[in-house]
């Protein structure tokens, strides 16, 4: 008899009971996987093969997520200490055996495969850290606090100097969030702003390397350098603004068509959808999205342990910034930061983690005991 | 049941309340999104629009098709076919610098020299800069398919001459950008070239036209154009210039054929010649219509105005006796000489033998100002007005010369200078009852009714005193052309050189008109420093017209004249003979 399953279970269905999927999120995802390879094909403007590529990409993504949805949280608990050790070890590796691909080294290069370790210590860092919380009381002591700020420290170092401004920003961010999840007392938050905001400067000077304060800069003032790095800003600019409120239709986007917008499947994605579909299409966007961080804040609200919310909770909002910065680089917004519009970009790795953070979402809420009341 | 329930309610309770503050942030953040989206989406939407559009948008210009230009008879002359040209963006092409090589293989450039040129370009603010012009359209394709950024076709058209260096001065030619620049093709350059058009196209960013957004402006394509020229005849003119300018070495030569009707040239040809087709025979001694732009001296093709201006005194006749004896003479100091004593002859044998002793002793008896009245008239010093691109006028003294040297050497052709079109144009009034059509290069010919400079008796008189010319007793008999009444001029001029005049080098002329009876055609042919000890315009430039005006008649199926001679061939041609 499965443990899990304790009382009647009358509010749960076949897939629920059974495939351990939550349907909500599951629809929610699919309809966002859907309407990404919408768009996507039309950024590929014709070229079959990498569209049919990417649906098999999604495939494995989602098949990624049915199995770690079988995998009960308890489960999962029980091997985070190992894990992030070897998720921090492979991260080691990386800096001293790691493949450089464009200046960076981000890859090991496993023979059968590359992996990247950056992308497994999105899911592993959260885990550690609402590991640690999970045993200690609420809320977390000043030692307690240093060891999670040591469990963030070290991975997202190592992922800073690969360099990976992007993938280090959302780890940290995972990190960060559980722990506040975790309770952290409101002085220390505002303590850590204030510290923030005075580490900024020491990060301009001494922490990014000349290529990532040129984005920087040309956040700042995109047309300070037209042809160079504010190209990117202005063409994406150029075409969200062409799509007006209804958009020019599928297909019919010209500046991507047209090759004016560049990293059209990959990162700026966005672009191609808002200028195809318009504000009208931004908004359904938005909507899909957010009802799948609140769906993800709904689980972890009511997840039965600490452990289990404060990772549901990390993994939900992870995903909120997820999009947040891609939408807000894209847009002008933010400073240009690599990250994929998840769901929606071109590309596989960064997919299969996100899908496989669904997944403990799923399996958080489908392994829940019910109460019976 | 898990853990401890204490801890568990606890930290339930501020974690939800924390889940809460965060989901009202999120909420935030969201909102923050959807007010960028409506602030580029709605509010600066048409600027971004406009920006977008000045990325892709462009104004081509689509050219005109160039009209034709054909014979009297239809025939091509001059016609376009299009071509392509590849031209780049210098600043999208060098980016991919390392593609130069694939790009000028096909082309047969120096990627070196390419690169070179594209830099130079880019420097300027170049953007768009021309790999290579006129190439056949599969070429084009087949460049375009290598999709080098930056590298785009234009249509273009290139001007093709059917009968090449046969009627290559006439036409002249145009340049690159299709625009007339010498001859005919500059004189009627607006009505061949037409309007080019405009539309609005859609590129993208390697600058390849993805769309035609909409038409502008219809390109109207360039109006054909029918020359009065005969291609046969302009065929022939052609071959018997040629080989007469080879045989006799000459340094130049030229013939016009005009209809003595209505003025237009039917054909005109000088040498050396050039291959319109050929851009690299493009050189100024070679184009050059030497038949409308370069003067010569007239010499003896002038004394026929200098006897009508005698004969429209009345007191001259045909018959009227002038003593050329002892072929000599002497005017104002200088030495007027025949090359024989012809002795006591008449009006008629002084054009038949061409004696200057006889035309000097008519011109002074004349009041003064008869022959430049004349020679004035007959339209000497001032271009034909038939509107080709850089025509000479030629020269004649403003006023009538007082000197009697003066009077002298311009009844026999010396002192003034006229181009062989000049000449042509001149001795249309002898072919013409004493009236000049005007000159066109145009079917149909002028509009302007013909100008007279002599009465129908004189004109009628000196024409068929020029039949004496070319007889056995004249200077011309090579110029007769069997079953035909040929009337004709000769002339053999010392070259006017710096200072004075050349001792060996010669102008052979002639002039002439059949056939007589009817005149159908005016001929003049001209033959510079022809080598050898033949250089008379009796032995040099008559025979082209005799070849020449012999298939012209035949061509135009004009009947014989001539009593007597051809009895047989025009039974045999199954003609009745009257």
């Amino acid at each position: 008899m499965n443990d899990d399953v304790v009382g009647p279970a009358r509010d749960r269905s076949f897939v629920q009971r059974y495939l351990h999927l939550d349907m909500p999120l599951l629809v929610l995802l699919a309809l966002v996987a859907a309407g990404g390879l919408v768009v996507l094909y039309s950024a590929f403007n014709g070229d079959f093969e990498a569209w049919e590529r990417q649906c098999w990409r999604l495939g494995v993504a989602f098949f990624v997520m049915l199995v770690l949805a079988q995998v009960p949280p308890s489960l999962l608990r029980r091997w985070t200490p190992l894990l992030y050790l070897a998720g921090v070890a492979s991260l080691l590796a990386v800096m001293l055996f790691g493949t450089s691909a464009g200046g960076a080294r981000r890859w090991i290069d496993l023979g059968v495969m590359m992996v990247q370790p950056s992308e497994f210590m999105k899911l592993a860092l959260p885990m550690m850290v609402a590991w640690v919380l999970a045993r200690e009381d609420v809320p977390p002591r000043v030692p307690v606090i240093l060891v999670v700020v040591a469990v963030i420290g070290v991975p997202v170092g190592l992922i800073a100097v690969q360099p990976d401004l992007g993938t280090a920003l959302l780890v940290a961010a995972a990190g960060v969030f559980a722990l506040f999840l975790g309770g952290l007392s409101w002085r220390y938050i505002a303590g850590g702003a204030v510290l923030a905001g005075a580490a900024a400067p020491l990060l301009w000077f001494f922490g990014m390397r000349d290529y990532q304060r040129q984005r920087v800069l040309t956040f700042l003032d995109p047309e300070r350098d037209p042809l160079g790095a504010g190209y990117h800003i202005i063409q994406s600019k150029i075409a969200i603004g062409s799509g007006g409120v209804y958009g020019k239709g599928w297909m019919a986007g010209t500046q991507s068509h047209l090759e004016f917008l560049p990293e059209r499947h990959t990162d700026f994605i966005f672009a191609v959808l808002s200028e195809e579909f318009g504000f009208f299409g931004v908004c359904v966007l938005l909507v899909l999205y957010m009802a799948v961080v609140g769906r993800g804040l709904w689980i972890a609200g009511h997840a039965q342990d600490r452990y289990s919310r404060l990772l549901a909770g990390s993994i939900s909002l992870t995903f909120f910034v997820y999009f947040f910065t891609n939408i807000g680089m894209v847009s002008g917004l933010l400073p240009v930061v690599g990250l994929p519009l998840p769901l929606v970009s071109f590309g596989g790795t960064s997919m299969v983690t996100l899908m496989a953070g669904f997944g403990i979402l799923m399996s958080i809420q489908t392994h829940r005991r019910l109460w019976s009341s | 049941m898990s853990g401890t329930p204490h801890r568990t309610d606890s930290t339930r309770g501020s974690g939800r309340w924390r889940l809460v503050a965060v989901a009202g942030v999120l909420g935030l953040l969201a909102f923050v999104l959807v007010a960028r989206a409506v602030e580029i989406q709605v509010v600066e939407r048409a600027f971004l629009e406009g920006q977008g559009h000045a990325r892709h948008v462009r104004v081509n210009t689509v050219p005109a098709h160039r009209g034709m230009i054909t014979d009297r008879f239809g025939e091509p002359l001059a016609i376009s076919s299009p071509v392509d040209s590849v031209w780049a963006d210098p600043s999208a092409l060098l980016p991919a610098v390392d593609r130069l090589d694939e790009l000028a293989r096909p082309l047969g450039l120096d990627p070196a020299k390419l690169r070179r040129r594209l830099e130079a370009e880019a420097q300027r603010g170049r953007e768009f800069v021309y790999i290579r012009r006129h190439i056949p359209p599969a070429l084009g394709e087949q460049v375009m398919d290598l999709r080098i950024p930056g590298v785009s076709l234009r249509r273009e058209y290139q001007r093709f001459y059917p009968t090449g260096e046969v009627s290559g001065h006439v036409l002249g030619f145009t340049d690159i950008d299709d625009r007339g620049q010498t001859g005919l093709e500059r004189a009627y350059d607006s009505w061949l070239s037409g309007q080019s058009g405009a539309k609005r196209v859609m590129r993208d960013r390697l600058g390849r036209v993805i769309e035609d957004i909409e038409q502008l402006r219809e390109p109207e394509p360039g109006k054909d154009l029918a020359l009065s020229l005969d291609r046969r005849l302009q065929y022939i003119a052609y071959r018997s210039l040629k080989s007469t300018v080879q045989r006799f070495q000459a340094r130049s030569g030229s013939i016009v054929v005009l209809d003595a009707r209505s003025g237009e040239v039917l054909a005109m040809a000088s040498q050396p010649g050039f291959n319109p087709n050929d851009r690299s025979q493009l050189r100024g001694p070679l184009y050059r219509n030497r038949a409308v732009t370069d003067v010569v001296e007239p010499g003896s093709t002038m004394k026929p105005f200098a006897v009508a201006a005698a004969l429209e005194t009345g007191k001259f006749e045909p018959g009227t006796p002038i003593n050329a004896d002892p072929g000599w003479m002497m005017v104002g100091g200088n030495t007027v000489q025949d090359v024989h004593n012809y002795g006591a002859i008449d009006v008629a044998t002084v054009l038949q033998k061409s004696s200057n002793v006889g035309v000097t002793k008519i011109a002074l008896s004349l009041e003064r100002g008869r022959i430049w009245r004349m020679v004035d008239a007959a339209g000497f010093g001032r271009s034909t007005a038939s509107g080709y691109p850089g025509e000479a006028g030629g020269h004649l003294a403003p006023v009538p010369p007082d000197s009697h040297f003066e009077r002298a050497t311009l009844a026999f052709g010396y002192g003034l200078s006229a181009t062989p079109l000049q000449i042509a144009h001149a001795y249309t009034a002898f072919a013409n009852d004493g009236r000049m059509p005007m000159i066109s290069f145009l079917r149909g010919g002028s509009q302007e009714p013909a100008k007279r400079v002599m009465s129908e008796k004189t004109a009628d008189s000196v024409l068929h005193m020029l039949e004496g010319v070319v007889t056995p007793e004249g200077t011309a008999e090579r110029a007769d052309i069997s079953g035909y009444r040929v009337a004709g001029k000769t002339g053999t001029s010392k070259q006017a050189v710096a200072g004075g005049y050349s001792d060996d080098d010669y102008l052979a002329l002639f002039a002439g008109i059949v056939p007589a009876s009817d005149p159908r055609f005016v001929c003049v042919v001209v033959v510079r420093e022809p080598k050898g000890d033949s250089y008379y315009g009796g032995t040099v430039s008559a025979p082209v017209f005799r070849e020449v005006m012999s298939q012209a008649l035949r061509l135009y199926n004009i009947p014989p004249d001539e009593d007597g001679g051809l009895g047989p061939l025009m039974i045999a041609g199954g003609r009745g003979h009257d």
